[in-house]
């Protein structure tokens, strides 16, 4: 079987769907914060696919920005996870609900 | 001299300045100044003033120039619209800064003594030299706004003086129905300036003055003639307290006597009349506007003589008076008698000056007590305040020889012989030009063909006439009732006041002093024409006896040679003899008749009332004018602001303002409930809203 386009992008749509499901429903930070990893890497493949479907290299590019940003990224998200968790003793997200009315 | 000095004459300015600067200075540092550096600053200021007044009138009468200007200070300038602080001095404003200056200067010291006891002294004189700075921006103006800031300026210096002892209630009340009445003429005067800008596109006196005397542009202006001053006239009516508007000034006595003397009686009150004059040729291009000035005019001068008749407060009595005298000068110049009106604003500013200080002189010395029915036989205790005051009575009532009776009879005279060369039946088509003034109506003026007026011209001019005779009676009885009630006969006041009665400082003698000599000679500029025809041998006396007339004529000379013309042409001197005769006869009939009833058989009043209470009552009442403006205007004024009131508490507060608040808030309490703090749900709400996004994309 020929592994095409549509292949690589229900890989990315499924990888995308694992991760916004992950975030809704899991309460521990650090798993909240790798599922949005997978959201961002799943897009970083459809860019690849469609980059490597049209045969330029703007899909590349965008890849790198995204990693660079999700690099960027993990260093923040992992100092708040790091401070919310000596805040409150616990990884539970619903813990830190404090910004509210 | 030069001409750029004609141009830059900035003395006018300096004129204005020395006032400015004594309010500033009292106003600034006033409370803190010496009691008398506070008199010295504010009399030094007026003395400035009037010196260089008297500079500037000098150095003009000498310079053979029709005026001399000084530009201040590039106000307004724009591509179509432009308006200058500018400053015209001519013979009319010369007359106008003298009589302020000069009056002023009098009525200040005599307040340095009059308010020297009161602790607002400092405030007293930045507000009557503030007056004064206005009242000088008024006149010195060179164009129509300059005077409106004089004019709004004058206003509410008056607002401030009337309202002086503010912690009375009724004198505040007064101050402020003095500036509501005349908020209502000013706004008239407002349209009507405007409506002249958008017709003219100027607001300057000198181009208005040629456009409305040059034949050709006057044929534009004259459709727009007759509302525009009728709607200046309804603002002097509202300054220069005229009916329907006059119901302030009677009221404005609530204020400290001097100011009476300056403000409601020799300088602020004249301002409309000097507006018109200055104005004369728009006026005189519409005969139907001075018919209703010269009828409102006389209207007024007769009906505030008959208040005057029976009035018993002093303050009341002079007031009215001023009212009926101001009458007189719209008259005059409703028939055309510019120069009257002026002179006749000269010697009133003089004489009623003189009668208010005397009074304040009077009211000192009886502690405060203003009822004349209170007082009598003051002659022994105040001789100087008597005497001057007996001259100014003289003056005012119209006795030859004395001021008042030059100006009255000029205007008098002026009522009866001037007629418009505009209603001259058949003697032209249109509007007429110089030329065909000079062929066809001059000699017409000098034939019978003079006779043949239009009749309403006619009939309104003997109207006045015997509306100005019978006020110059009443005038004289009611002055004379006012002089024999207050300093001669029995005293009766009571013992503690008769103990305290003495005559007052010289700061207030010498004004008095000074005022009584100018009420008598002040008139001596303008002797009826049949008087000065009698040296006409000598030039120069016959010159010198119509001085004023000629001082003024470049002023009213086109609209006065060419649109206003005396109808007995040649043959006038018996008629003026006539006009003199009737003036005088009136004259002495109201003194003698004052004399009956309040010193031969002072029983005779009382049976006079008696037998026309009604009327009598009626007068008392003041024809209960106020009464029926409360009813009509005020208190209808009263209801609209109620109405208006509970629509803005309850439709613009309650509905829109708290309305709309109300809905911000309660949305918001809906939309807190999605704020719960939890990351989880907004990310929920963001998965949904993308995926509702794309649905209603697709």
């Amino acid at each position: 079987m020929e592994i095409t386009l549509t292949h690589y992008l229900l890989v990315g749509a499924i990888t995308f769907c694992i991760g916004v499901y992950g975030v809704l429903v899991k309460r521990n930070a650090i798993t909240l914060f790798m599922c949005v990893e997978l959201m961002l890497n799943s897009v970083n493949l459809t860019f690849i696919a469609f980059s490597k479907y049209r045969v330029d290299l703007d899909g590349h590019v965008f890849a790198f920005f995204i990693m660079a940003v999700a690099a960027a990224e993990a260093a923040v998200g992992l100092a708040l996870i790091l401070h919310i968790f000596r805040h409150y003793r616990s990884l539970d997200v619903d813990r830190a609900s404090e910004l509210r009315l | 001299m030069d001409a750029i000095f004609t141009n830059d004459f900035y003395y006018l300015g300096l004129i204005v300045l020395f006032p400015l600067i004594g309010a500033l200075i009292n106003g600034l540092f006033g409370s803190k100044l010496p009691s008398k550096l506070v008199d010295f600053v504010a009399c030094g200021a007026m003395l400035l003033a009037f010196m260089t007044s008297i500079l500037s009138v000098l150095i003009f009468s000498r310079s053979q120039e029709p005026m001399l200007t000084y530009t201040a200070y590039q106000w307004i300038y724009t591509g179509s619209f432009n308006a200058d602080i500018a400053f015209l001095l001519d013979p009319l404003s010369s007359v106008m800064i003298l009589i302020i200056t000069g009056v002023g200067f009098l009525i200040h010291l005599y307040s340095t003594s009059y308010m020297s006891e009161d602790p607002g002294k400092w405030k007293y004189f930045t507000y009557l030299n503030l007056f004064v700075f206005a009242m000088l921006l008024l006149v010195l103006g060179k164009n129509l706004l300059v005077t409106f800031i004089g004019w709004e300026g004058v206003g509410a210096c008056s607002y401030l003086l009337i309202g002086f002892w503010y912690s009375d209630d009724e004198k505040a009340a007064a101050g402020q129905k003095a500036f509501i009445v005349n908020r209502v003429g000013d706004f008239a005067f407002i349209l009507g300036i405007i409506l002249l800008y958008t017709e003219t596109g100027t607001f300057d006196y000198v181009e208005l003055h040629q456009m409305a005397t040059n034949a050709a542009t006057a044929a534009k202006l004259a459709p727009i003639a007759l509302p525009v001053v009728l709607l200046i006239f309804v603002g002097c009516t509202g300054k220069s307290a005229q009916i329907p508007l006059y119901t302030w000034l009677p009221d404005a006595m609530a204020g400290p006597t001097p100011v009476s003397a300056l403000i409601h009686a020799a300088t602020m009150v004249t301002s409309g009349v000097f507006l018109l004059s200055r104005l004369n040729g728009l006026v005189t291009l519409t005969f139907e506007a001075m018919w209703v000035i010269a009828i409102i005019g006389a209207l007024t001068a007769f009906f505030a003589a008959t208040i005057a008749l029976v009035q018993n407060d002093i303050k009341k009595v002079l007031a009215y008076s001023t009212v009926s005298q101001l009458g007189y000068m719209f008259l005059a110049i409703g028939v055309g008698s510019f120069t009257g009106a002026v002179f006749h604003l000269m010697t009133h500013a003089f004489f009623k000056a003189l009668l208010f200080l005397g009074s304040g002189s009077v009211i000192h010395a009886m502690g405060g007590e203003q009822d004349i029915r209170k007082m009598g036989g003051l002659k022994k205790w105040m001789p100087v305040t008597s005497k001057t005051f007996l001259i100014g009575c003289i003056a005012i009532a119209g006795v030859p020889f004395f001021s008042g009776f030059f100006s009255k009879d000029l205007i008098l005279w002026n009522a009866w012989s001037n007629t418009h060369v505009f209603q001259i039946q058949g003697a032209f088509e249109g509007l007429p030009t110089i030329e065909s003034l000079t062929n066809t109506v001059l000699p017409a003026v000098e034939s019978q063909a003079m006779l043949e007026v239009a009749t309403p011209t006619f009939i309104i001019h003997h109207l006045v006439f015997v509306l100005g005779l019978l006020t110059a009676l009443m005038t004289a009885f009611y002055m004379f009732r006012l002089y024999f009630l207050t300093f001669e006969g029995e005293c009766r006041a009571d013992e503690d006041t008769k103990a305290h009665l003495h005559e007052s400082p010289v700061a207030i003698t010498i004004p008095l002093s000074v005022l009584a000599v100018l009420s008598v000679v002040g008139g001596w500029t303008g002797w009826p024409h049949v008087v000065s025809y009698w040296f006409k041998d000598n030039q120069k006396v016959a010159d010198g006896m119509l001085a004023f007339e000629h001082w003024l004529a470049p002023v009213f000379e086109t609209s006065m040679t060419y649109r206003i013309v005396n109808r007995f042409g040649e043959h006038y001197k018996p008629y003026e003899w006539a006009s003199m005769g009737f003036g005088t006869t009136a004259a002495i009939l109201g003194i003698s008749l004052a004399f009956i009833f309040y010193i031969k058989r002072p029983d005779l009043p009382g049976r006079i009332v008696e037998s026309v209470g009604a009327l009598y009552k009626v007068l008392e009442d003041k024809y209960k004018i106020d009464e029926i403006y409360d009813i009509a205007f005020v208190n209808r004024t009263v209801d609209a602001g109620k109405v208006s009131y509970g629509f803005d508490r309850n439709i613009l507060d309650g509905v829109l303002v708290n309305g709309v608040g109300f809905f911000a808030n309660a949305f918001g309490q809906i939309l807190r409930y999605l704020q719960g703090g939890d990351v989880q749900k907004y990310a929920t709400y963001i998965v949904l809203a993308i995926v509702m996004a794309f649905f209603a994309l697709t």
